[in-house]
């Protein structure tokens, strides 16, 4: 059985791996073979972004050469799918190469799309690149004081980040003496400060005590920069001297090309995980159109699942699990502190208050990361 | 031409219903109809309020064995 998997992030890598272990007999006497096709030679582990911004880490500890992550037996190209020909069982590549398969997953992640709002991308700072995250840094180190604004576009990646990025900026600029001439003002779509009522139980209480402020059903239209103004589509304005952004995301733009779903998300059955109309096209990660958390934890709990039923497909011609929606997030509630929401399409999650021991756990799992890539954790 | 959409958001926590409905709309064409279905009850109260602060049109709430069914219009 050809497995093609395109996209080398977390859930592409994790499910890779996962397969390789699970097959290994079967890559020795040809019955599989595993081929991943990505657009880099680098794997970056994307929530150390956060850090980055706040100077916590430097970009090198993002990084790792995606081979190195690889078992032996996968076949690793650095070469972008481009078209997508799903009748025929194939797709071709940046470099004009044609690769069949009898089983395709998809897990190319999500962008961000700043520009989906008149004036953010000119005017905000944000962290969801190795680029942004530096210049947002530099921009921090220069701020003397005014009113920071936590803006919120929708849909994006890593849930938690609004909550998290706001937390550390507290506690950045208190550790540079400026907690009294800086303003921290959160701002959130829907009625309470994060979509998961229990974390909006615990983190509403959490601003009031630190001082920050927070406006609800807040919806961005527009940024305008000459006056420094941020307008929500429900009427209401807020100033600002600095706007750090969390931008809406869009799913990748050659899947939107191919007609596999509008805005990049393909239409997935959420608990098989097959492409909607197609028995042997899988989609892993932010790359979903699941209403479910677009993290880290939910591209791994899927490629696990997938690895299981794939190989079980090879084995025994028929998967064996479903996905239950399970997903695991950290919060950090600042530089020393965290906790974490665990939950899936039946169970909401019950946070606990932050510790000090959860975040030096969250610390870890930012090296441990490099054993989760390889399937061992 | 005005479609009526399904959003499904039963079993979402995480972003949730509402937020799957905004992403939606702006998805969306002035006039489509939306009928979002969740399995959080809070949803029957959190859409509506939405969707009269923004200035969409508010249709119709019903629930059926657990899962609950809001229907509005994008207007603007």
């Amino acid at each position: 059985m050809k497995i093609l998997i395109v996209g080398g992030g977390m859930g592409g890598t994790i499910l890779a791996n996962n397969l390789a272990r699970r097959l290994t007999n079967e890559l020795k006497t040809g019955k599989a073979r595993i081929t991943m096709l990505s657009a880099s030679d680098k794997h970056m582990y994307q929530p150390g972004l956060l850090y980055l911004a706040v100077g916590r880490m430097t970009p090198d500890e993002l990084y790792r050469d995606q081979a190195s992550l690889l078992e032996p037996g996968i076949n690793f190209h650095v070469d972008p799918v481009e078209e997508f020909h799903l009748d025929n069982n194939r797709v071709k590549t940046k470099s004009g190469k044609t690769h069949e398969y009898d089983v395709m997953v998809i897990a190319t992640g999500s962008r961000m799309f700043p520009e989906g709002v008149p004036g953010m991308a000119e005017n905000a700072e944000t962290f969801y690149t190795e680029e942004t995250a530096l210049k947002m840094f530099k921009r921090l180190q220069s701020f003397e004081g005014g009113k920071v604004v936590i803006s919120v576009g929708i849909p994006h990646k890593c849930p938690m980040a609004p909550l998290e990025i706001t937390f550390m900026l507290h506690d950045y600029f208190k550790d540079r003496g400026l907690a009294d001439k800086v303003q921290l003002h959160y701002t959130y779509p829907i009625g309470r400060v994060h979509s998961l009522e229990n974390v909006a139980k615990w983190a509403a209480p959490e601003m009031d005590k630190l001082g920050i402020k927070y406006d609800t059903f807040f919806n961005i239209k527009e940024v305008d920069g000459a006056k420094k103004i941020l307008r929500s589509e429900e009427g209401v304005d807020i100033n600002y001297d600095l706007l750090i952004s969390i931008p809406a995301h869009k799913g990748m733009e050659v899947l939107e090309k191919n007609g596999l779903g509008q805005n990049g998300w393909v239409p997935t059955n959420r608990t098989k995980l097959n492409m909607e109309g197609r028995t042997n096209v899988f989609i892993c990660g932010d790359t979903t159109n699941i209403p479910i958390s677009k993290a880290g934890s939910t591209a791994h709990f899927e490629a696990d699942v997938l690895g299981e039923n794939i190989a079980a497909m090879v084995k025994m011609g028929t998967p064996v699990r479903e996905y239950d929606g399970k997903v695991f997030c950290f919060v950090e509630a600042g530089k020393d502190r965290a906790t974490y929401a665990m939950f899936d399409y039946q169970n909401p999650p019950d946070p606990k208050a932050p510790t000090k021991a959860v975040h030096w756990f969250k610390m870890a799992y930012n090296k441990l990361y490099w054993i989760s890539a390889r399937g061992l954790l | 031409m005005a479609e009526k959409k399904i959003v499904d958001g039963r079993g979402s926590f995480c972003p949730g219903p509402l937020m799957e409905l905004i992403v939606a709309l702006k998805a969306s064409q002035i006039g489509d109809e939306l009928e979002v279905l969740s399995t959080d009850k809070g949803s029957a109260n959190d859409i509506p309020e939405w969707v009269r602060k923004v200035g969409h049109e508010y249709i119709s709430t019903t629930e059926e064995a657990g899962v609950w069914h809001i229907t509005v219009r994008k207007t603007k």
